[in-house]
C-alpha cells in the first residue's frame, strides 16, 4: 500500500512525491518554489533536489529530445518551469487510503448542522467516488459521527461572520459560574471537534483570545461592524487539546474510583498514577475552583479531593448545603 | 547526486518507460532501456525485483503478461495508462474548497499524509489559487488520533483478524481477538466493531482502551463483513436507550441556567418554596440527569420522580462521605 515511503528522503518517497509534483507544476508554469515546498510539506532545498533528479529522467534512450526539461536556472531563482513530461503529466490514481480519507471526511462534514455547503459536499463525494473507482466501492468501513449538539443557526451565524469579516455579539452561558454574560467577539475560527463546535475569537470583554462552545451561546447576532482581530491575537495550536490549562492554574489532586476512569479520558491531566486496587491518583489544573467543585459533586462517592484542602472543604460544604435543600437533613449547615 | 537520488532517477525512468510502451517489455529490454541498472546479471535481477516491489507499494499498477498468448513468450511488463492515471475529475471552486476542508479533517491524525496526497492529486488538475477562502476559518477536528487507530484501520482495509490487549471500563485487562468489520468515531472517540472470537458474538471496542499494539493474526481478506452490517447502529447501542421521561426540578431564582435551557415550557413559581421556580426537564439517562442537577449545588433540587430524587441525594451523600474520608 501507500505510505510505505521508507523515510522522507528515501527513493520511494521521492518518487511518490515527483509523480504528484510533476502534474502539479505542469498545470502551474512558473509556480514559486516556495509555494511548491509549502504544498508538498518539504523544504525549498528539497524541491530543488527533486527537480534535479527530474532533470535526468525521460523516455528510454535519454537523448536530448527524450529528457524532461527543467529550467534549473529559473528554479534556483525561485520559479519552477518543467516541460516535455507528457508520460507522467497526470497524477497516479487515488489509492484506497487516500480516497477513503477524503470520503470519510466529506461524509462527516455533510452532517455538520449549519455548515451550509452540503450541496458542494454531496457533489464532491459523487465526483470523488467516480474518480476513485475501485478504491472506493461499496459501503465505507469507516464513519465519523457528528453529534448535533448546537443549534444550526449558531453555526451558520459564526460562519457568516467569518466569511464576511464581521463582529459578533453573543450571550454566553458558563455552567460552573451559572451565569450568562453578553460580549462582543471578533471571530477568528470555527473549530469542530467530536463533541461539537467552538468559536475561537478575540473577546472584547476579556480582551483576550477565548474559546466559546457553540451550544452555550444562547443568542448570537452578526453585527454590522467589521471584525477587528488585534495583531497580538494568537490562535491555539490544534495539535494540543482544545482546552490546555495554564501553568498558573490551581493544581488539584484527586483520587478516583475505578468507575470514574472516564475522567482520564475526558480532561487533560498533569499526571495519572494507578493505585493497586484499581483506583487512580490524578493531578489536573483548573483556573476556577468552582469548576472542580462541580466535577466533584457529579462524581459523588467516586472521587475525593486530596489537595488543596480548602477545595476539599468547599466540596463538602456545598454538598451539605445541597443536601439541606432537600429538606431532610436537619443538622446540615444552611445553604450559602 | 546521492545514492537515493540515483535510485529515484532509475525508478522514475522505469515508470516512464513502462507507461510509454504498448507492448510488454521483457526484463532484458527494460535493462537495456532504463538507465542505472548494474551490469552483472544477478545484481540486476535483485535490483529489478526490489524496484517492482516498491512501485507496487506505491499503488502503481504493474502488469505482467506476454505479447503473444499463443506462444510461450517471455514474461514482460508494462503499466497501462488508463489503470495508472487518475481519471479526469473536474471540480468547481466550491467543490475544491470542501476537498481542502476534508483534507484538513485529518490534520492531527493518522490519515493526514494520505489525505494531503489525495488533495495534491486533485489540485494538480485544478490550477489557480485555492478557492473558497471562506472555508479557511473552519478547523474540522472531529477525530483525535488514538494509538490503536492506525493498526485497526489497516486491518479493516485488508479484512484481516487482529488481537490486542484491552482494558475494560473497570480497569481489568485481557487479550482479545477480533475480526474487525469497521470503525466509527462517535463523540470524538474511535470504536471498532466486529466479531469477537472470544465471546463468539458481535462486539464494539473502544480503540482508546487498547493497550499496546495491534497484532494481525490471519491472512488478508479472511474477514467476512456481513452485507447488512449497521456499524453506527451498533456503536449507538452502547448508549443506554431508555424511554424518554421528565423530571421536576426546583431551581433558585436567577440560577440553574443550563437546566432552564433544557426545560419544557415556561418555568412556573414553586408555591411551596418562595424564591424558587419549578422546571420540567426531559431526560433519558437518570445518571446524566443527576450529573446535571447536583452540579448546581444548593441551587437545584430534584422534586420527582422519586428514583431521581433518591439518586441525587445519594450522589450528594457520596460526595460528603468521600470528603469525610479525606479528613
Amino acid at each position: 500500500m501507500t505510505g510505505g515511503a521508507r523515510g522522507v528522503g528515501g527513493a520511494q518517497a521521492q518518487l511518490q512525491r515527483l509523480l504528484s509534483l510533476v502534474p502539479y507544476v505542469l498545470a502551474r508554469p512558473g509556480v514559486a518554489v516556495r509555494d511548491v515546498a509549502r504544498e508538498f510539506g518539504v523544504s525549498e532545498a528539497q524541491v530543488l533536489r527533486d527537480l534535479n533528479v527530474l532533470w535526468f529522467c525521460g523516455l528510454p534512450g535519454l537523448l536530448p529530445g527524450d529528457l524532461i526539461e527543467v529550467d534549473m536556472d529559473a528554479a534556483v531563482g525561485g520559479r519552477v518551469h518543467v516541460s516535455n513530461a507528457e508520460a507522467i503529466a497526470r497524477p497516479l490514481r487515488l489509492q484506497v487510503d487516500e480516497a477513503l480519507a477524503l470520503l470519510v471526511a466529506l461524509r462527516a462534514l455533510a452532517e455538520v448542522p449549519g455548515l451550509e455547503d452540503r450541496d458542494a459536499l454531496g457533489r464532491a463525494v459523487a465526483k470523488l467516488e467516480r474518480a476513485a473507482g475501485e478504491a472506493a466501492t461499496g459501503d465505507l468501513p469507516v464513519a465519523v459521527e457528528v453529534p448535533p449538539r448546537e443549534q444550526a443557526g449558531t453555526t451558520a451565524a459564526v460562519r457568516t461572520a467569518l466569511a464576511t469579516g464581521r463582529r459578533l455579539h453573543i450571550a454566553y452561558y458558563v455552567p460552573h459560574r451559572d451565569e450568562t454574560t453578553e460580549r462582543d467577539v471578533e471571530p477568528m475560527r470555527l473549530l469542530l471537534d467530536g463533541q461539537g463546535g467552538y468559536l475561537e475569537g478575540w473577546c472584547r470583554r476579556a480582551e483576550g483570545v477565548r474559546l466559546f462552545r457553540l451550544d452555550r451561546i444562547t443568542s448570537v447576532e452578526v453585527l454590522d461592524l467589521p471584525a477587528d482581530v488585534p495583531a497580538e491575537a494568537r490562535s491555539r495550536d490544534m495539535a494540543d487539546t482544545l482546552f490546555s490549562p495554564s501553568p498558573d492554574d490551581m493544581l488539584v489532586t484527586l483520587e478516583l474510583a475505578p468507575t470514574a476512569r472516564w475522567v482520564t479520558e475526558t480532561y487533560p491531566l498533569e499526571t495519572v498514577e494507578e493505585l493497586p486496587d484499581g483506583r487512580l491518583l490524578v493531578r489536573l489544573r483548573t483556573a476556577d475552583s468552582r469548576w472542580l467543585v462541580r466535577l466533584a459533586l457529579r462524581l459523588g462517592a467516586e472521587a475525593r479531593v486530596l489537595d488543596p484542602p480548602e477545595v476539599a472543604e468547599q466540596v463538602e460544604l456545598v454538598a451539605r448545603a445541597a443536601l439541606a435543600a432537600y429538606g431532610d437533613v436537619a443538622d446540615a449547615p444552611a445553604a450559602g | 547526486m546521492t545514492v537515493a537520488a540515483r535510485r529515484t532517477e532509475r525508478l522514475l525512468n522505469l515508470v516512464i518507460c513502462l507507461l510509454s510502451t504498448r507492448r510488454y517489455l521483457s526484463k532484458e529490454e527494460i535493462r537495456r532501456s532504463v538507465e542505472g541498472y548494474s551490469e552483472g546479471q544477478e545484481a540486476f535481477e535483485r535490483a529489478f525485483e526490489r524496484d517492482k516491489e516498491e512501485l507496487r507499494e506505491l499503488g502503481i499498477p504493474l502488469e505482467i503478461g506476454s505479447n503473444d498468448p499463443l506462444f510461450d513468450d517471455e514474461t514482460g511488463y508494462r503499466i497501462r495508462r488508463d489503470a495508472y492515471e487518475l481519471p479526469p475529475i473536474s471540480l468547481s471552486p466550491d467543490e475544491m474548497a470542501v476537498m481542502g476542508l476534508a483534507a484538513r479533517f485529518w490534520q492531527q491524525a493518522s490519515l493526514a499524509e494520505a489525505s494531503s496526497r489525495a488533495l495534491l492529486k486533485l489540485k494538480a488538475q485544478h490550477p489557480g489559487d485555492p478557492a473558497g477562502a471562506d472555508l479557511l476559518g473552519i478547523e474540522p477536528r472531529l477525530v483525535r488520533d488514538e494509538p490503536g487507530f492506525e493498526g485497526l484501520w489497516k486491518a479493516v482495509r485488508e479484512r484481516r483478524a487482529v488481537e490486542f490487549d484491552y482494558r475494560t471500563r473497570d480497569g481489568s485487562q485481557s487479550r482479545r481477538h477480533l475480526e474487525p468489520w469497521g470503525m466509527v468515531a462517535w463523540h470524538g472517540r474511535w470504536y471498532a466493531v466486529g466479531h469477537d472470537r472470544d465471546r463468539d458474538d458481535v462486539r464494539v471496542f473502544r480503540v482508546g482502551r487498547i493497550t499496546g499494539q495491534i497484532d494481525p493474526t490471519g491472512p488478508a481478506g479472511a474477514v467476512d463483513v456481513p452485507a447488512d452490517v449497521d456499524l453506527r447502529g451498533m456503536v449507538h447501542s452502547l448508549e443506554a436507550s431508555n424511554p424518554p421521561s421528565t423530571a421536576q426540578i426546583r431551581v433558585a431564582d436567577g440560577t440553574g441556567g443550563g437546566l432552564r435551557r433544557q426545560a419544557l415550557g415556561e418555568p412556573g413559581p414553586d408555591p411551596a418554596h418562595e424564591g424558587w421556580v419549578l422546571l420540567e426537564v426531559p431526560f433519558r439517562d437518570l445518571a446524566a440527569l443527576v450529573d446535571d442537577v447536583v452540579g448546581y449545588g444548593p441551587n437545584a433540587v430534584v422534586v420527582g420522580p422519586p428514583e431521581a430524587r433518591r439518586a441525587a441525594r445519594d450522589r450528594l451523600l457520596g460526595a460528603i462521605a468521600a470528603s469525610g474520608a479525606s479528613a
